[in-house]
């Protein structure tokens, strides 16, 4: 019951974030002209910037909050490690290399959707290695596969970064691999969302099946849970949805990670009944942090990762020592 | 043919050859024990029989259908099975825990009706844990999580139970509580089945015997015509068995 309560609250949350989304930024919006935007969009100064800058930029931050929270507690709740996060199965970094892939040959310059097209590619790529690697282990198989990927995609990286044909490039790569939500234009919600939403839905499909696993792999199994198909949903949904919104927006970390945590005790730590506010809060936070970027104005742009990283690491380091205490 | 049963049964890993063509049928109604020393294939057997681990060679039916044609779901409305040292792996209540032994019966998506409410109540009075009912799962000491994780099994009032050592770690009053829990499911008509170490429990609560010995049943027989000599055989260690009115006790020579 409170997990419904806790639903709603974090829905009214989300749309009260989403408005003040669109009145915030670098030109402060009276709500009269978005609301007037919103309903007949026009060619005013305040239309365009709401239709062409505000409103895909706020889409694919609720898009990408969602995915990176909803993978974030389904691999929690599948591998049972508090820990795992789409980064930990190599999926981030493999669509962060495909993405810098695109901009070290350039690519961009010939078509302007290359770098989330690659960056797609790379988080494909990356997940069905991982699960090619582990597909006659276990749980702890495709932790390790997924290490392994991971560290192989950001060996690449590096080798990216080290080999740049020149500083800009170099500078592009690092300040993309940042994340940050600026200059998204509809063509990337076009290209990101259909593969979340997709992989949302598939995510949301295991639910039930990670409340049984609650009991361990053997009971779950003998629950009549199909675990070999449990895992590949997980990971090709991760896949998709992660592997998305990486593409579009860079890396951005901690949401996955600390989101699951957050909503945890309110639903009596079932597994399953964590998606649903994970998905919201984590649409909730990545907006928040990309408000944020936009309001803090300094004379560089502070990047979505960035924030992120710094708001959720203390508070991860938090949520640790505080495990600590509660857990025997 | 009605019931359990596993002919020819044949499992090996690695160069280990850990089931060695095993053949047992279990009845409804009976509760059989499968006793052995360490690493003779009890817990491979009650994988192979919980349909979970697949044999090399023959097969288990069950009320002639084979195990692998059911569908798991199918098979987990029948059939419960508890592995050894079960774990909760996060803090979610003791009555949550022993509902997700609804599971199979439940809808894909979907909560627990209240007849399925009035099931997990019954389970919890059954296994003494009303008090806990609210309590972490991870918090439990042994003893009350072993009861929980039995609870678990039998709420859906499953016809088959298979049960990795339900003893262990209990202390005598709770692995006793256990053991009768375990005959009465059997008397009720269900079928039990149950790997025990502590062979006074199971001599004394079990209807039949199976002792296994390197994977290869050495002996299938009721349990009152367990003897010293079998248990010589089976464990190398010499043993007199008492049978009074008090239950049977094995003593260690």
């Amino acid at each position: 019951m409170s997990g419904r309560l806790l639903n709603i609250g974090l829905f009214v949350v989300l749309v009260a974030m989403a408005l003040a989304s669109l009145l915030a930024g670098r030109v402060w919006l009276p709500p009269a002209d978005v609301i007037a935007a919103l309903s007949a969009p026009d060619d005013t100064l305040a239309g365009l910037i709401v239709s062409e800058l505000r409103l895909p930029r706020l889409i694919l931050a609720v898009a990408v909050g969602a995915s990176l929270g909803l993978s974030g507690a389904v691999l929690q709740g599948l591998l049972r490690n508090p820990l795992a996060e789409a980064g930990l199965l190599g999926v981030s970094t493999g669509a962060a290399l495909g993405a810098v892939i695109a901009i070290y040959y350039g690519l961009t310059a010939h078509f302007a959707l290359a770098t989330p097209l690659l960056g797609l590619v790379g988080g494909f790529i990356a997940a069905a290695l991982a699960f090619a690697l582990s597909r006659s282990g276990g749980t702890l198989a495709l932790i390790l596969a997924g290490a392994a990927v991971s560290s192989v995609a950001g060996a690449g990286l590096a080798l990216a970064l080290n080999l740049a044909p020149n500083p800009y490039a170099a500078f592009e790569i690092t300040t993309w691999l940042l994340g940050s939500l600026s200059d998204r234009t509809w063509d990337h919600v076009w290209l990101g969302l259909p593969f979340m939403a997709v992989g949302c839905g598939m995510l949301f499909l295991i639910g039930p099946s990670l409340d049984a696993l609650a009991l361990g792999e053997a009971q779950a199994e003998s629950l009549g849970v199909n675990l070999k198909r449990v895992r590949l949903t997980a990971l090709a949904g991760t896949a998709m949805a992660v592997g998305a919104a990486t593409a579009v927006t860079g890396a951005v970390g901690f949401i996955g990670l600390v989101a699951p945590h957050l909503v945890r005790p309110f639903v009596g730590y079932r597994p399953g009944r964590v998606l649903v506010p994970s998905a919201l809060l984590g649409a909730v936070l990545l907006l928040a942090a990309d408000v944020t970027s936009r309001l803090i104005s300094y004379n560089t742009e502070i990047k979505l990762g960035v924030i992120t990283s710094i708001i959720g690491a203390p508070f991860f380091l938090f949520l640790v020592l505080s495990m600590r205490r509660r857990a025997p | 043919m009605s019931g359990l049963v596993a002919s020819g049964l044949e499992l090996t890993r690695g160069k280990k050859r850990i089931l060695a063509g095993v053949s047992a049928a279990f009845a409804p109604g009976s509760f059989t024990a499968v006793i052995g020393p360490n690493g003779a294939g009890k817990s491979t057997l009650m994988g192979v029989l919980a349909g979970l681990l697949k044999p090399d060679a023959g097969d288990v039916t069950l009320d002639g259908t084979k195990l692998a044609q059911l569908s798991p779901r199918g098979l987990a409305k029948r059939r419960a099975y508890l592995p050894q040292n079960p774990r909760a792996e996060w803090p979610i209540s003791v009555e949550r825990l022993v509902a997700l032994g609804l599971t199979p019966q439940l809808p894909f998506f979907g909560d627990v009706a209240p007849d399925e409410k009035a099931k997990v109540s019954a389970a919890l009075v059954a296994c003494d844990l009303t008090a806990l009912k609210d309590q972490q799962a991870t918090t439990l000491s042994g003893g009350e999580l072993a009861r929980a994780m039995l609870a678990r099994a039998i709420v859906g009032d499953p016809e088959y139970l298979l049960v990795d050592e339900p003893t262990a770690g209990l202390d005598p009053r709770h692995a006793l509580d256990a053991m009768s829990r375990l005959k009465a499911r059997g008397e009720a008509g269900r079928t039990v089945v149950a790997a025990v170490h502590d062979l006074g429990l199971a001599l004394g609560h079990a209807t039949r015997v199976i002792a296994l010995r390197g994977g290869k049943v050495l002996a299938d027989v009721v349990a009152a015509a367990v003897d010293a000599a079998l248990l010589k055989a089976l464990y190398d260690v010499d043993a007199r068995i008492v049978r009074d009115e008090a239950g049977v006790s094995v003593r260690y020579l």
